[in-house]
Formats: structure tokens, C-alpha cells, sequence
């Protein structure tokens, strides 16, 4: 199709559609809720009843304003910066660890078809790697930026632990690759829709069921929560890599990593739970199409609440057992769920 | 002299030793404390670090000291109590228990039977709340927040019991020179069975989230461990001292009260490092829980106040109604119990270990000295051998376990 000026024009427009619908509305919406899910889930868990006091006269809804009192609460509080600290860096570093947290979810397929993403590229899950990497240079310049001993070991911790899980996490979702022959995100959801022996849908959680635990693992770590929260862990390090931070400046870095639960479930959901595919179910109405994103976003929520569900479940690794883990444990196993992988491939090519 | 003296000499230790970090050039220099998370009941830790091993610790107490043992000597005897409320201000009743026995010691009091008995079910009951805080606060040092909420749940279904004796959580102030503020109420004894049972369940939650959590046990198996020789050279006692093997319990050893009617065992550890602490303090309070059960079962009746108006103030009808009565309440309140001059120590099984009351009389109705050996202050003495060597995020379970109460420390 040449690109002529009304084909330009369309191509924004969809995007940013696209972008508004998906990214907006169920990104950004999903991480503001989940500000208050966390700590209401976190009250069921530990028999409390949980935030329920941001009413708007009688209307409660069970605390679900106070994702709406918060950002008023953290624009009105005075923005505290140290003076030792170096205030550009200081400032920067919240935008560089939530700008990567958002852009990646340009290439993540919610629905079926080519136009059913932000940005169609065949990097897929190279570009969420290359971008989302860039995440820890925000908390490490956040860090050392504050000029305090104790965000500074947080931010050591971070970058320490983020680089090694990295390798781990990429060798794990190289399993997945062989078994669906795509980086491409789209492709793999479409390989998902078999089934395996006609009974059991192809997803990656059944044919790669050891690379989704390593994969939630190392993702629960790159995103630096409980049980790998060694880089806050507010017990030792007072609140680590953002100790300093106060109003906006908090309250975008704590945004980030929400958002990033959210893209954790996006691509858990996309590579380990068949993304829109609902098995059986083939065919191309809108109609259908539309409960097809339904059920992505229903399994992106899945992997969501498993996440929230560990952090309240599990206490914290100290700094080298985390290490430890992902050098010696996780890794490891990563490498050997590829000779498994690569082993089973050959087999089956062989009958 | 005194608190300067002290302080000066604090200085310069910690100055000696930020000097000699400074020599070596690459160790960081860092304050843990006073106000930091995990420093609660406030304690300041000077540390040396070499990256995240802990190369040297100094430790200055005395944030919170409010000069007990001096207020103790303005006052009747009697009134010393209120005091010992805030001492370790998470099992107030073992602490006063311990007080008013010194008392009774020295003027040679005999109690009756079933005081004796509600004395040791108080302190049982707050043994139990002691050691719920020590296990949920060490969770929440490694994070885990669910469980511990569970343990203070589990203590929130105490402190009712406890208020229901003596209408305060914590300011107990339960016991009286020779005897009790008052008779257990009417009913006791079931809602310590049912709040016990809660305590157990949740307990129960918190074993399975804790004790065989893989994440749980690498953190405290092998870090801060004691050796019995230091545990022992330092005075520690309670469970530091028994999770590192050695069998001393007060209540078993020098049974005070009624103990030696109870059958129950000393929980022993092997090697005297987090986890054993943790498993101590575990199956105590499965131990007291048994304890607790026994005494109801074995309640003695009769009155729980000794009949000398000297001793405990006459009933009120008395004081209404006879001179004698009033002139025994008008003595005893204005001008203190008449406690014969000498010096008597008494020691109890407290939350943490040994808490011993010394107390010195002149002869009349104000102590002249009362000085408490608080448990706490001899495990603060053996911190630096527990963590020097080991990890910075080791400091947080390590000075959990030790349970410092700042009250009873600084005093």
C-alpha cells in the first residue's frame, strides 16, 4: 500500500486509538486500580478489612476512591528533594523507570489479527527485552541521585539483581521460541490455538510448564517485588532505591511498577496462557473478536493476581540468596528446560 | 559522672572505630537508628560495612531511658508498680509479678494459694503475648507481612483477656503487695480457653506460612548464632539462652510460686542461631498454652489477698465502717507498707529471660533502691558476636530474635 497522506493519516489515527484504548484505559486503569487491589487483597488475605474511608458522601464502593484520593493526596504534598541530592538526575530518574515500563506494551497482541497491536513488528519479544532492560537505569539513577547511603545500597542491589535475572529470564523464553519457531508475539498466540493430542490447548504453560514458574520467578525479580524486593526492603533499607523520594516523584516510580505487574501479565498471559485464544473457539466476527480481548485481559488479570498473591505470601530473600537463585538455580534450570525442549523437538521431527 | 561519663565514653568508641573504617579507606560508614525501621523501641547501631558484611557494629542504647530505677525511690513502695508496667511494656505482668515477690520477700509475706496460681496464669498469658510479638515481628523484619498480622491477631484475641483483669492492655499494674487488685471475674477461665484456641489456630497459620518456607528458614538458619560459652559468659538467659542448648529455666530451676506443681518441659535449641530462637519461642508458647490449662483445671479457692491490713488494704465495708479498717487504709496509702531494712532480690521467668528486681529498704514506706536486671540488656551485650561477620540484612532478624524491649533496656 503506498503511503499517501490519508493511509498516514489513518495509520495515527488507529494508533492512537489503539494506544488510548489498550494502553490507556486497560494499562494505565489496571495499574491505578491495582493501587487500591493491593492493599484491599492484602487486607483479605491478613483478616482486615482494608482501605474504605475515601467516600464522596455516601457513595464508598468499598474503598475504590482512594485510587482517585491518592494522586490528589501525592500532587498536593510538597515534592521533597535531598539538597545533597543532584536534583536533574533526581528528577529524571522516575520518567526513565516508568517511560519503558509503558512503551513495550506496543508490541503485546491483545486480539486476534495483525491490526490487533500497537506497533506490528517482528521483534516481539526482542523489543519487550531491549526496552524493558532500560527500566533499572531509572531506579539506579534514582538512587545515587538521592545522595543517601541506603538508597545507594538499594540501587547497588537492584542493578546487581535486575542484570542477573535478565539472562535468566531471556534463556527461559527461549523454550517458548523453539516450541512456537516466532519471536513474533502474534504468531505465537496463533500457534497457542492447536491443541496438544486434541485434547489439551497448546499453550506455553503445558508445553513449556517449567519455563512459566522460571518465567514468573525471574519476572517477579525484574520487577524488584516481594520476595525479591531486597532493593526496598523496607526492614533493612529503610524504603532502598526510594527512600528519598516523596509526592509525584514516589508516586511515578511506584506507578511503574505497577504498570509493570500489568506487563508481566500481558506477556505471561501472551506466551504461557494462549493470549486471545480461547480453545475451541475459532472464527473471525467482531463479535467474537471482541470476546477474544476479553479473554486476554481476563488472563492477563490471572497473572496479576498470582503475583499479588505471592507478595503476600512469601517473606524476602536476603540480597545474596537472590543472587544465589538466579546465578545457580534458575539459570540452570533455564538451560535445561532448552536441552529438554530442543531434545523433545528433535524426537518429535524424528516420527 | 553518670549519663555524661557514659555517653563521652560511647563517643569516643564510636569515634575509634568510624577512625579506623576511615583508615582502610573502602568501608562505608552507616547509621542504623535511632528511627529506623528496623531499630524499633529505638536503639542506634554505628555500623562499618565492607559492601553488605557487617565489618564492625557499635550499639548505643539508651533512647528510651525515663530513669525508673529513680522515680522508683520518690514514691511508697506500692506506687513503684505503675512503673514496672513500662518496662518490658509486652508481657507488663510478668514484670510485675517479679516486683511485688521482691516486695513480699523482703517484708516476708506468705501469699495464699490461689494468687499464687493467678500469678503464674497472668504471666503464662503474657509470656504468650511476648512471644507472639517477638514471631510476628521477626516476619515482618523478612518481609512477610501476612504473617505477621496473624501473630498480632493472635495477641489482639489476648489483650482482651488481659484487660478484662485489670482494664488495661498494657498499664496492667494487676498485682499488689500481697496479693491481686482483684479476684479473677466471673467466667475466666472459659474465655481463656477460647481465646487460647484462637491463638493456637492462627499460631497454626503462621507455622505453615513460616516454618518450613524454604525463603523463611535460609534467612534465619545459621545467622546470629550464639555459642553457649558466650551465651553464658554474658548473662544472657529465657530463650537466647535455652535455643542455644543450655537447660535453664527459672520456673524449672528455682521454682518460684507455684510452678513445680505444673507439668510442662524446658524447650531446648542446638545451636543458638535465629531459626532455633524462633522454634523456642514456637513451641513455648505451646508450652504455656498447656500450662494455662493446667492452672484453670487446678484453680485453688479461697481468698486472694493475704488478711494482714498491714499488707493489703482492708475491704472497703472495713474502712467504712471500723476505725481500725480506716486507720489501716489511711497507713498503708499515705505512709507506704512498713518494709523491714534489708536488701532482697527476686527473679522471674519473664518474657525474655531472667527479669530481676532488687530492692533495697531503710526501714520505712519508701524503697530506697530498686534495681531491675533486665534480660534484655545482657542480649544487647552479646549483639555485636551475633552479627559482625554476617550480612547487613542478617542485623534485622538477628536483633529481632534477641526481642530487645526498649523500656526494659534503657529503663
Amino acid at each position: 500500500m503506498p503511503l499517501t497522506g490519508n493511509v498516514i493519516l489513518d495509520l495515527v489515527l488507529w494508533t492512537v486509538i489503539k494506544f488510548a484504548a489498550f494502553v490507556l484505559v486497560f494499562v494505565m486503569g489496571t495499574a491505578t486500580v491495582l493501587t487500591w487491589l493491593e492493599r484491599k487483597y492484602s487486607a483479605v488475605i491478613q483478616n482486615r478489612i482494608g482501605p474504605n474511608r475515601a467516600n464522596l458522601g455516601s457513595l464508598r464502593l468499598g474503598g475504590l476512591l482512594h485510587m482517585l484520593a491518592d494522586p490528589i493526596k501525592m500532587l498536593t504534598k510538597e515534592d521533597f528533594s535531598p539538597d545533597t541530592a543532584n536534583p536533574w538526575m533526581f528528577r529524571l530518574a522516575p520518567l526513565v523507570a516508568f517511560v519503558p515500563a509503558m512503551v513495550v506494551f506496543a508490541v503485546i497482541p491483545f486480539g486476534p489479527g495483525e491490526h490487533m497491536m500497537i506497533a506490528n513488528t517482528e521483534l516481539g519479544i526482542l523489543f519487550i527485552f531491549a526496552i524493558a532492560s532500560l527500566n533499572v537505569y531509572g531506579s539506579v539513577m534514582g538512587a545515587w541521585a538521592s545522595n543517601n547511603k541506603w538508597s545507594l545500597m538499594g540501587g547497588l542491589r537492584i542493578s546487581a539483581q535486575m542484570v542477573s535475572y535478565e539472562v535468566a529470564i531471556g534463556l527461559t523464553l527461549c523454550g517458548v521460541f523453539m516450541i512456537y519457531g516466532s519471536t513474533d508475539l502474534q504468531e505465537i498466540v496463533v500457534a497457542q490455538g492447536t491443541t496438544l493430542g486434541g485434547v489439551v490447548p497448546a499453550w506455553g504453560i503445558f508445553t513449556q510448564p517449567v519455563a512459566f514458574v522460571l518465567y514468573l520467578t525471574c519476572a517477579i525479580a525484574e520487577n524488584k517485588r516481594a520476595p525479591f524486593d531486597v532493593a526496598e526492603a523496607e526492614s533493612e533499607l529503610t524504603a532502598g532505591y526510594w527512600t528519598e523520594y516523596s509526592a509525584m516523584g514516589f508516586a511515578v516510580l511506584a506507578l511503574a511498577e505497577f504498570v509493570e505487574i500489568v506487563l508481566i501479565g500481558c506477556v505471561g498471559a501472551t506466551l504461557f496462557l494462549g493470549g486471545w485464544q480461547i480453545p475451541g473457539v475459532h472464527g473471525s466476527t467482531p463479535g467474537l473478536m471482541a470476546v477474544q480481548v476479553a479473554a486476554f485481559l481476563l488472563k492477563t488479570l490471572f497473572v496479576i493476581w498470582l503475583q499479588l498473591t505471592i507478595r503476600w505470601t512469601l517473606p524476602r530473600f536476603r540480597y545474596d540468596q537472590v543472587m544465589r537463585l538466579g546465578w545457580r538455580i534458575l539459570l540452570p534450570a533455564a538451560l535445561v528446560n532448552l536441552l529438554v525442549t530442543g531434545v523433545a523437538l528433535l524426537w518429535v521431527d524424528r516420527n | 559522672m553518670g549519663a555524661h561519663a557514659a555517653h563521652g565514653q560511647a563517643g569516643a568508641a564510636t569515634a575509634a572505630m568510624v577512625a579506623a573504617a576511615l583508615r582502610q579507606g573502602d568501608k562505608m560508614i552507616i547509621n542504623m537508628g535511632p528511627s529506623h525501621p528496623a531499630t524499633h523501641g529505638t536503639v542506634k547501631f554505628v555500623l562499618t560495612l565492607d559492601g553488605e558484611t557487617v565489618d564492625d557494629i557499635d550499639i548505643h542504647i539508651g533512647y528510651l531511658h525515663r530513669g525508673f530505677e529513680k522515680m522508683s525511690e520518690q514514691g511508697t513502695w506500692q506506687q513503684v508498680l505503675p512503673y514496672t508496667d513500662r518496662l518490658n511494656y509486652v508481657s507488663p505482668l510478668c514484670n510485675n509479678v517479679g516486683y511485688v515477690m521482691a516486695v513480699e520477700k523482703l517484708m516476708g509475706v506468705q501469699i495464699t494459694p490461689r494468687c499464687s496460681y493467678i500469678r503464674m496464669l497472668v504471666c503464662e498469658i503474657s509470656r504468650v503475648t511476648d512471644h507472639l510479638t517477638a514471631l510476628a515481628a521477626g516476619a515482618l523484619e523478612l518481609g512477610g507481612f501476612t504473617p505477621f498480622l496473624y501473630g498480632v491477631e493472635a495477641r489482639e484475641t489476648l489483650y482482651p483477656i488481659v484487660e478484662e483483669l485489670c482494664g488495661a492492655r498494657l498499664t496492667t499494674s494487676y498485682t499488689r503487695i500481697g496479693g491481686l487488685r482483684s479476684d479473677l471475674p466471673d467466667g475466666y477461665g472459659d474465655h481463656v480457653i477460647a481465646a487460647m484456641d484462637k491463638v493456637l489456630s492462627l499460631l497454626d497459620k503462621m507455622d505453615k506460612l513460616l516454618t518450613k518456607n524454604r525463603i523463611f528458614y535460609d534467612r534465619m538458619i545459621g545467622t546470629g548464632q550464639l555459642s553457649q560459652q558466650d551465651a553464658i559468659a554474658c548473662g544472657v538467659t529465657g530463650v537466647m539462652l535455652r535455643s542455644a542448648g543450655v537447660d535453664w529455666d527459672l520456673r524449672k530451676h528455682q521454682p518460684y510460686l507455684h510452678y513445680n506443681e505444673l507439668d510442662f518441659d524446658v524447650i531446648l535449641g542446638h545451636q543458638g542461631d535465629n531459626y532455633d530462637r524462633y522454634l523456642c519461642r514456637f513451641e513455648e508458647i505451646h508450652q504455656c498454652n498447656k500450662m494455662i490449662r493446667q492452672m484453670l483445671r487446678q484453680m485453688p479457692g479461697g481468698p486472694v489477698n493475704v488478711g494482714d491490713w498491714q499488707v493489703v488494704l482492708p475491704p472497703k465495708a472495713a474502712v467504712y465502717n471500723s476505725i481500725e479498717g480506716m486507720i489501716a487504709h489511711f497507713k498503708l496509702t499515705i505512709d507506704g507498707h512498713q518494709v523491714p531494712a534489708g536488701e532482697a532480690y527476686q527473679a522471674v521467668e519473664g518474657g525474655n529471660g531472667e527479669v530481676g528486681f532488687y530492692v533495697v529498704s531503710q526501714g520505712n514506706g519508701r524503697p530506697y533502691k530498686v534495681h531491675v536486671r533486665a534480660p534484655c540488656y545482657y542480649a544487647m551485650g552479646v549483639l555485636k558476636k551475633l552479627v559482625v561477620g554476617g550480612m547487613l540484612a542478617d542485623i534485622v532478624p538477628t536483633f529481632d530474635t534477641l526481642n530487645m524491649i526498649g523500656g526494659e533496656v534503657d529503663r
